[in-house]
C-alpha cells in the first residue's frame, strides 16, 4: 500500500488534490481513498489530506502516519509544521518551491532520508504560467506522476479532465505536464549525480 | 457501476435511485454535501417526480417529512449532531405515527465544546425514539443502506435511521459499485402506505391517546422492532443475492470462531480493527471483530451467539454516557447475561479523535494482559486532564474548562493528526 500525504494551507486545494490523486488511482484500477485532515478550515490555516493506494480493499481509517509520499504545496509550512512526522526513511518529498532544499535551510533533513528522492518543483510559478493562479495542487500531481511511476501522467490527466471543465482543465493538464517533465530531468540528474 | 466517489455523493446516488418524492432538509456539517448533490437532482430534473423543500430548520425538516410522508409520498431527510436534538420532538412523533421515513445521521459529536468532527453522541441521544437505527462501515455500505431503509421502512411502517461517521465516510473518496435504476425499481417497489391522508378517503393521523391504548401504541412499535430483527437479515440477503455483495444484516463477525478477544464496536472503525485484528493474528494472538450493523432493534441473541464462546469482550464505541460509561455496552452486557466473561467499556475518537492501529493494538494487548480497566478513554491527555482538575482544586474562579485546555496544550496546528 502507498500512502500519501499532502501538506498546503486552506484554498490551496489540497483536499482536492489527495482526490484527483486517488481518482487517478482508480483510472489505473487501484482501489484508493482520498480523506481530508480534521482540523481547521479557514483560509491559509494548515491544512492536510491522504490518500491511499493499493491493490487490495482499504479498510483503515487511520490518517496517515507514516507515510511513502510528501507533498508540501507551500514552503512556508516547513518552519511551522513537523511536515516530515512519520515520513518513511526511503519515502519521497515533493516541495513546491522554485529554491532547492539547501536554500530551504532544509540540508539537515538529507541524512534522514535518500536524497534523490527529496525534490522542490517550482509548482507556484508553473500554475501561474498556464492557469494564471497560485494553485499548485494539480500541478504537484503531475510532478508525482514522475515520482517512481505509482500514478501515470495519463491518469492525472484523466482525473483533472474528470474533475474540471474546459480552459481551467486545460490548463492544469498543460501544468501538471510541465512539472512532470521537471520532476522526471530532476531524477535523471539526482541519479547521475 | 464502479465509481470513485465521495461517501456524501454515492449516498446521494443511492436516495435518488430509491426514487424519493419528497426531500426536505436544512444544511449542517458533515451532511450538507448529501443533500446538496440531491438538491442538484432535483433541480436539474434527473430526479423526478420529487420536490426539494428547502426548510427553515431541523425541527422544520422533519415535521415537513412527517407531512409529506402522512400523504403517502416517500420522503427523505438527513441532519447531524445538533441538527438532530433540534428536531428531537418530531423525531418521536414521526416514529410514533408510524411513519416510514428514511433519514441519513452523518454522525458528529454534540457541543458544548462545539465540535464538527465525527462521533456517535448525536444519533445515540435518539436511541431510544423508536426509529431503527443501521450503521454503515464503509460508503459501499452507506450507500446499500439507503436502499434497503426505504424498503425496511415501508415493510414495517417505521422510520429508519442510516448512520454513517460523518467526514471519515461521508468525506472520503473511495470506490463503490453503484448499481443501476432498472435493479434498485426491482429490489425496492413503489410506496404502498397504511396510512394517507387523502381529500377522497379522509381520516385523521395523530389522535390524542390517553391511559387506555397508549401502552398498547408504544407496545406495538416494539412489536415492529421485534419483526424488524426478522425482516433485516431477510432484506440483507435478498439485497445480497440480487446485488451480489453483502451489506447490511443484524451483526458480522470476523475471524471470532476461534477468538478469546472480541471487540464489538459500531461504524467505520471496524475496517480499522479488522486491520489490526489481522497483525495480532500473526503473532499468535486470537482476537476478532464483531460489527453491529442493527443498533435498534438491538439484536440481542445474535450478539450473544457471536460473543458466548469469547472470554474478554471489549466494547469499543465512539459514544459516552457521562457518569455511566458506555452506552452500547450496557446493551452487550444485557446480551450477555448470565455468561462469565471479561467485559470492558472502551470510548473512543470523541469529538474526531483519530483512531489508530496502534492504540488499538496496545488496547487489545492490555485486555489480553488483564490490564484493561472496565472503563477506559482511548489515548485521553491525562496531562491536560489531571492539570485542570489540579487547577479547579487549587482555586474558586478556575475559569472555563474548554479554554483552559485549549491553553494547556498550546498550538495545535504544528500536529499532522
Amino acid at each position: 500500500m502507498l500512502q500519501v500525504r499532502i501538506h498546503g494551507r486552506g484554498g490551496q486545494g489540497v483536499v482536492t488534490a489527495a482526490e484527483l490523486l486517488a481518482l487517478a488511482a482508480f483510472e489505473q484500477e487501484r482501489h484508493a481513498q482520498a480523506f481530508p485532515s480534521f482540523g481547521s478550515e479557514r483560509t491559509g490555516a494548515p491544512v492536510v489530506a491522504f490518500c491511499r493506494i493499493a491493490e487490495c480493499e482499504i479498510r483503515t481509517r487511520e490518517p496517515v502516519l507514516a507515510p511513502d509520499v510528501l507533498i508540501v504545496q507551500d514552503p512556508t509550512l516547513l518552519h511551522q509544521v513537523d511536515v516530515f512526522q512519520g515520513l518513511k526513511p526511503e519515502g519521497y518529498v515533493l516541495i513546491n518551491s522554485k529554491r532547492s532544499l539547501g536554500e530551504l535551510g532544509l540540508n539537515d533533513i538529507y541524512g534522514r532520508f535518500r536524497r534523490e528522492r527529496l525534490l522542490t518543483v517550482p509548482a507556484t510559478e508553473i500554475a501561474l504560467k498556464h492557469i494564471g493562479r497560485p494553485l499548485p495542487n494539480a500541478v504537484l500531481l503531475g510532478g508525482f506522476a514522475a515520482l517512481a511511476g505509482m500514478v501515470s501522467l495519463e491518469a492525472v490527466v484523466h482525473a483533472i479532465g474528470h474533475t474540471f471543465a474546459g480552459k481551467v482543465a486545460e490548463s492544469n493538464v498543460a501544468a501538471a505536464t510541465e512539472a512532470h517533465a521537471f520532476v522526471q530531468q530532476e531524477m535523471n540528474h539526482a541519479q547521475a549525480d | 457501476m464502479l465509481k470513485q466517489i465521495e461517501g456524501s455523493h454515492a449516498v446521494a446516488e443511492a436516495v435518488a435511485l430509491s426514487r424519493p418524492e419528497v426531500i426536505c432538509a436544512y444544511p449542517i456539517s458533515p451532511q450538507t454535501h448529501i443533500v446538496e448533490a440531491l438538491g442538484e437532482r432535483v433541480k436539474s430534473g434527473s430526479l423526478q417526480p420529487c420536490e426539494f423543500i428547502n426548510v427553515e430548520s431541523e425541527f422544520a425538516a422533519m415535521s415537513v417529512a412527517i407531512g409529506s410522508s402522512a400523504a403517502g409520498a416517500r420522503s427523505y431527510t438527513a441532519t447531524a449532531s445538533q441538527g438532530l436534538l433540534f428536531m428531537a420532538e418530531a423525531v418521536y412523533n414521526a416514529s410514533g405515527l408510524g411513519l416510514p421515513i428514511v433519514m441519513t445521521v452523518a454522525n458528529r459529536a454534540i457541543g458544548a465544546p462545539i465540535n464538527i468532527w465525527n462521533d456517535h453522541s448525536d444519533s445515540m441521544s435518539q436511541r431510544d425514539c423508536g426509529w431503527i437505527q443501521l450503521f454503515a462501515e464503509t460508503n459501499q455500505e452507506a450507500a446499500d443502506l439507503h436502499i434497503q431503509a426505504f424498503k425496511l421502512a415501508e415493510d414495517l411502517s417505521m422510520p429508519v435511521m442510516v448512520c454513517m461517521d460523518g467526514f471519515i465516510l461521508t468525506h472520503a473518496v473511495e470506490r463503490v459499485d453503484m448499481p443501476g435504476q432498472a435493479e434498485v425499481d426491482a429490489f425496492l417497489p413503489a410506496y404502498e402506505p397504511r396510512q394517507v391522508l387523502d381529500p377522497a378517503d379522509p381520516v385523521s393521523i395523530g389522535a390524542m391517546v390517553g391511559p387506555e391504548a397508549f401502552m398498547e401504541v408504544r407496545y406495538i412499535a416494539h412489536a415492529k422492532q421485534t419483526m424488524a430483527l426478522e425482516r433485516i437479515p431477510q432484506i440483507a440477503a435478498e439485497f445480497s443475492q440480487r446485488f451480489g455483495r453483502d451489506s447490511g444484516g443484524l451483526v458480522r463477525a470476523y475471524r471470532c470462531a476461534d477468538a478469546d478477544t472480541i471487540v464489538v464496536a459500531l461504524g467505520s472503525v471496524l475496517g480499522t480493527l479488522k486491520d489490526t485484528v489481522d497483525e495480532l493474528r500473526r503473532t499468535g494472538l486470537r482476537v476478532g471483530v464483531l460489527g453491529i450493523q442493527s443498533f435498534r432493534p438491538f439484536p440481542l441473541a445474535a450478539v450473544r451467539s457471536a460473543l458466548q464462546a469469547a472470554t474478554r469482550v471489549v466494547v469499543l464505541e465512539k459514544s459516552f454516557s457521562v457518569g455511566l460509561g458506555g452506552v452500547v455496552s450496557t446493551d452487550v452486557r444485557l446480551a450477555l447475561s448470565g455468561l462469565q466473561l471479561q467485559g470492558h467499556t472502551v470510548v473512543a475518537g470523541l469529538g474526531g479523535r483519530a483512531i489508530t492501529q496502534d492504540s488499538l493494538a496496545r488496547m487489545v494487548l492490555q485486555a489480553v494482559a488483564g490490564e484493561l480497566p472496565p472503563l477506559s478513554f482511548l489515548d485521553l491527555d491525562w496531562n491536560i486532564v489531571n492539570r485542570h482538575l489540579a487547577r479547579e482544586a487549587q482555586m474558586r474562579r478556575s475559569g472555563p474548562i474548554a479554554e483552559n485546555l485549549l491553553r494547556d496544550l498550546g498550538t495545535v496546528a504544528s500536529k499532522v493528526s
